[in-house]
């Protein structure tokens, strides 16, 4: 285990897809840290790359994409384990998944088998992880949905998930993940297709998880508002780089980079009013095949120099607060 | 409340599903989308409708504009000043209507016909409206597609080489091929990137100002509705529980579920302090709401009448402005 | 990373990459339909193979010298030689050539069956789609008797009310046929409805029949396009084994089933091999071309399948 409560980094991962005879550079050189007891909150639009990231992370990727380079550690209790260097099918990849990383989706109507019992499918994932006897795995079940606020949980274990409505397949998912106390949660927009109430009852839950059991959370989302609500460290992706990172404090208050100050600008605000000023960024994103030169996000800058045609290097900006931008400092400088 | 003229009042609206069940197809329940609504659109505003899932939003926006046919209730709208109710009107009449009335969807994927060029799509209910010549309508979806600030050698081209808010301006263009006065908005920028949303809502804001639109924009995101509405409408299980000026709603609010809705939101702002409202259970189906106020079961204020009564939307002076609020609580 | 043997899939993607880094990739829009038809090997296959049948039986003349329907009792049941490939029949008439000109009366009756069955569906199966309502409830049971009965015993039923002639063989494949087709066309409409450019003609008051018909359909068009291939082989061996059983087409016009018609006797069967099996081959090969080019068709309009 490190030292600063580091339990994943990742360090300029690329994973690239290869799907039409195409050659999509997904991700294209990122690094983080992910810290136990504190939510990583990765933001950013369509395309950017942040669920590739997360299955990287979980070695699911799909057929014809690979990780390219990188490496990606987990600092198990045995010691550091590289996790790019496991075969994705093999046993100590699968024993690590559910184990000690566990991930949820965003839709669990198709994360979750429809034709087997809740319960059933929590009591696979312990009878692999653990060595429960199915007694115990029965009890330790309902123990788990009654602990993510599931009502009469003894009778809903035995129900399938079409039963189960939207916030409640949701929590389903997440008492599945936790079963085995997962050191990580990986969750990829795990609230966007829920209602605003229901949302606010799975954040909840999950600071919960965080308090009790000082679970490392990798949020994975598109809103800002989940960003400021729950992240400690924020992570902000464009197409495929992290633009700027550090603290949810650091990141927000004074962004360093051009997206993320514009990004900040463009949405409303629950409670400023009809007055906001709503900033739209220019243009679109650029075509993965099409990329523009140097820093992606170039054609819709508006601090664009020359110098912008070579890739920017990471900056410190502060401490933790890091973010790829030539002209951060004339960024942080410019106040609204 | 400025001196308004009222362009559509609906008169206790209702719009049931049957549910089918059985060999017989025997009508067993019904879902009841919506369920006696009764407000005015007044022209040249943006009237907000807000609600969770299966509140019944989509369903009033479809009604209004006779994709679905209402159940009960009347829609009286303003045909310069002779007053009519779209729910009777002859196929002539109809007609009529519906270039007075149009609908931007939500998903920008499904909104355009794939086979088609943008002018192949476009150009059909302007044919349908008496542009009898091909250069005429070229020169105004031109003119249109510019209005959305696209180009306009872009109706030569497919709806697969566009991206979402593109195609979501193209719809835009399409509603507005008709000139029309009311333009339901259906979740029209929920399907984007949140930096194009920021685009459309300009784009959007701009258009009514140059061509006196009325706008009814159904969202399920408040931030984005507070932002764009003049008066924002509330629903719940097909009614609707709150209705006020767009600032009146945050900064005074009258209904226990709008308050936990505002209250469950996450803000994109570090310095402000959310006291969440978590609310107990899940949305109630609309098949079988609950009596009295459908909000009751879930309400952390709840009285006695409020499982027996339904609650009126009654009227209510703030400041000069009105406010409506269906509660039991506020009497 | 991993074990330094490279896997081929990990060879083809280092290949992508190094291409797509150099900026090769990309360059005009194919249309990725037909590139994925055409890196099928098993349907370029079959369109070379369905081309070569078809173009021989279009230039029947020029290929043989004889004339189909010429009786040569002198030389009857003769053995393939230089004057006569394949041979000849029990009525001397040169094998080759029946071959030649039957393709064109059998391939006539496949794709003019399946090109009829085809336009009916179409027809009442994009309304009936698009409408709902008792219309396609009539015609979805219309279409479930038709095809509840052994399809066989139809036709032999048809056979015996309408006579025995080319037309009206085509006429009893089409009335068989339409059932199927129709129900795809449907389908397709019933999902078709729902998107949300349909409910935006619908809400600029245009008509119940410029919707589906032109406005829907060029979207259904793709399984329609599949079904039609794969139709055409499917009648084109049932040509062949009602004319086998004397049944289909009338014995003096020539097709490939009229030509191992004369197989039923075992003596032919067992001594003349060249009067049924090379039109036996013929058909085979050409059944099963379509096949490979629907599949391929299948395969390349498909929007789930990747890669």
């Amino acid at each position: 285990m490190n030292k600063d409560n580091t339990i994943i980094s990742v360090d300029n991962l690329k994973t690239y897809f290869y799907t039409n005879e195409r050659c999509n550079k997904a991700v294209n050189g990122v690094s983080f840290k992910i810290r136990k007891g504190r939510t990583l909150c990765v933001v950013g639009e369509s395309g950017c790359g942040k669920t590739v990231t997360a299955t990287s992370i979980m070695r699911l990727l799909p057929k014809l994409s690979r990780i390219e380079e990188g490496e990606i550690t987990y600092y198990s209790d045995q010691g550091p384990i590289r996790i790019d260097q496991l075969d994705p099918n093999g046993s100590k990849m699968r024993s690590l998944r559910g184990q000690d990383i566990a991930m949820i989706f965003q839709d669990p109507m198709t994360a979750l088998n429809p034709v087997y019992t809740v319960g059933y499918q929590i009591r696979e994932n312990l009878k692999y992880h653990t060595d429960l006897t199915k007694d115990e795995a029965k009890k330790r079940a309902v123990e788990l949905l009654d602990n993510m606020g599931i009502p009469l949980p003894e009778q809903r274990v035995n129900e399938y998930i079409h039963q189960f409505s939207g916030g409640m397949r949701q929590r389903a998912m997440i008492a599945m993940a936790m079963a085995c106390n997962p050191k990580v949660l990986l969750a990829d927009e795990p609230t966007t297709a829920l209602d605003v109430t229901i949302q606010a009852q799975i954040f909840d839950l999950m600071e919960e998880l965080k308090e009790d059991y000082n679970t490392a959370i990798m949020m994975i989302t598109h809103d800002m508002g989940v960003v400021a609500e729950l992240a400690d460290d924020v992570a902000v992706m464009y197409m495929g780089n992290i633009v700027e990172s550090g603290t949810v404090e650091d990141v927000l208050r004074n962004p360093a980079h051009p997206y993320t100050k514009a990004l900040l600008k463009s949405i409303p605000v629950l409670g400023k009013g009809r007055s906001q000023k709503l900033e739209p960024i220019r243009g679109n994103t650029p075509d993965p095949f099409d990329r523009p030169k140097g820093c992606q996000f170039n054609p819709r800058c508006d601090y664009m120099t020359e110098k912008c045609y070579e890739t920017p290097e990471s900056f410190t900006v502060k401490g933790e607060h890091y973010t790829k931008c030539w002209h951060y400092e004339k960024v942080l400088s410019d106040e609204e | 409340m400025k001196n308004k003229e009222v362009l559509l009042e609906l008169r206790d609206l209702k719009t049931y599903f049957p549910v089918q069940k059985g060999v017989f197809k025997r009508t067993v329940a019904h879902v009841k989308a919506v369920d006696g609504v009764s407000i005015n659109i007044y022209k040249g505003e943006t009237l907000g409708l807000v609600g969770e899932s299966g509140c019944g939003k989509t369903t009033l926006g479809k009604t209004i504009l006779q994709l679905v046919k209402a159940t009960a209730g009347e829609a009286i709208y303003n045909f310069d000043g002779e007053k009519k109710d779209l729910n009777k009107l002859s196929d002539k009449e109809m007609m009529k209507a519906r270039k007075k009335l149009q609908i931007v969807f939500q998903d920008p994927h499904s909104s355009l016909n794939p086979a088609f060029t943008i002018f192949g799509s476009l150009q059909d209910p302007l044919k349908q409206f008496g542009v009898k010549s091909k250069a005429e309508r070229k020169k105004i979806i031109g003119d249109l597609l510019e209005a959305v600030n696209l180009r306009r050698e872009y109706m030569n081209r497919y709806p697969h080489e566009f991206s979402g808010g593109q195609r979501q301006r193209i719809g835009i263009a399409r509603a507005l091929s008709v000139e029309p006065e009311l333009i339901v908005c259906d979740e029209a920028v929920s399907a984007l990137d949140v930096s194009i949303q920021a685009q459309v809502l300009k784009l959007l804001q701009d258009l009514k100002e140059e061509r006196n639109l009325t706008y009814l924009f159904i969202t399920h995101d408040l931030s984005v509705v507070e932002y764009i509405s003049d008066r924002i409408a509330v629903m719940y299980l097909g009614k609707i529980v709150e209705l006020a000026d767009s600032d009146d709603l945050y900064n005074n609010t009258l209904h226990p579920y709008t308050e936990a809705l505002l209250s469950a939101i996450p803000v994109a702002d570090l310095d402000h302090k959310s006291e969440r409202i978590i609310l107990e259970g899940n949305v109630p189906s609309p098949v079988d709401p609950p009596s009295g106020c459908p909000f009751h079961p879930r309400c952390p204020k709840k009285i006695a009448k409020c499982s027996k009564v339904i609650p009126e939307l009654k009227k209510y002076e703030i400041d000069g402005r009105e406010h409506y609020a269906a509660c039991h609580l506020l009497d | 990373m991993g074990s330094n043997r490279k896997s081929k899939l990990d060879r083809k993607m280092d290949e992508i990459r190094r291409k797509e880094e150099a900026g090769l990739l990309g360059g005009k829009e194919y249309s990725r339909a037909l590139n994925k038809f055409t890196n099928n090997r098993l349907a370029l296959l079959g369109l070379i193979l369905f081309s070569i049948i078809l173009l021989s039986s279009i230039f029947a003349p020029f290929i043989s010298p004889y004339e189909p329907g010429t009786i040569d009792v002198l030389n009857r049941f003769a053995s393939p030689s230089t004057s006569h490939i394949l041979g000849t029949d029990q009525l001397g008439r040169d094998i080759f050539t029946r071959i030649l000109y039957g393709g064109r009366i059998s391939i006539l009756v496949g794709l003019g069956s399946a090109l009829g069955a085809a336009f009916i569906g179409v027809l009442i199966g994009s309304y009936a789609g698009y409408k709902g309502g008792w219309i396609d409830k009539i015609f979805m049971r219309i279409s479930e008797i038709f095809m509840a009965f052994p399809r066989m015993i139809l036709v032999l039923m048809l056979v015996s009310i309408l006579g025995q002639s080319l037309w009206n063989l085509i006429i009893i494949f089409i009335l068989t046929g339409w059932g199927s087709v129709y129900r795809m066309v449907r389908s397709q409409m019933l999902s078709i409805r729902e998107e949300e450019y349909v409910q935006a003609l619908r809400a600029f008051g245009l008509n119940d029949f410029i919707i589906p018909y032109k406005h829907m359909l060029p979207n259904a068009i793709a399984p329609i396009l599949v079904n039609i291939t794969l139709s055409t082989a499917m009648f084109i061996l049932q040509e062949t084994s009602l004319s086998f059983l004397g049944l289909g087409v009338p014995l003096n016009i020539s097709t490939w089933g009229n030509i191992l018609n004369v197989a039923q006797d075992l003596n032919i069967l067992k001594d003349y091999w060249w009067i049924w099996l090379p039109v036996g081959l013929v058909i085979s090969t050409f059944v099963l071309s379509i096949n490979f080019i629907g599949d391929g068709l299948r395969d390349s309009t498909d929007p789930s399948q990747q890669g």
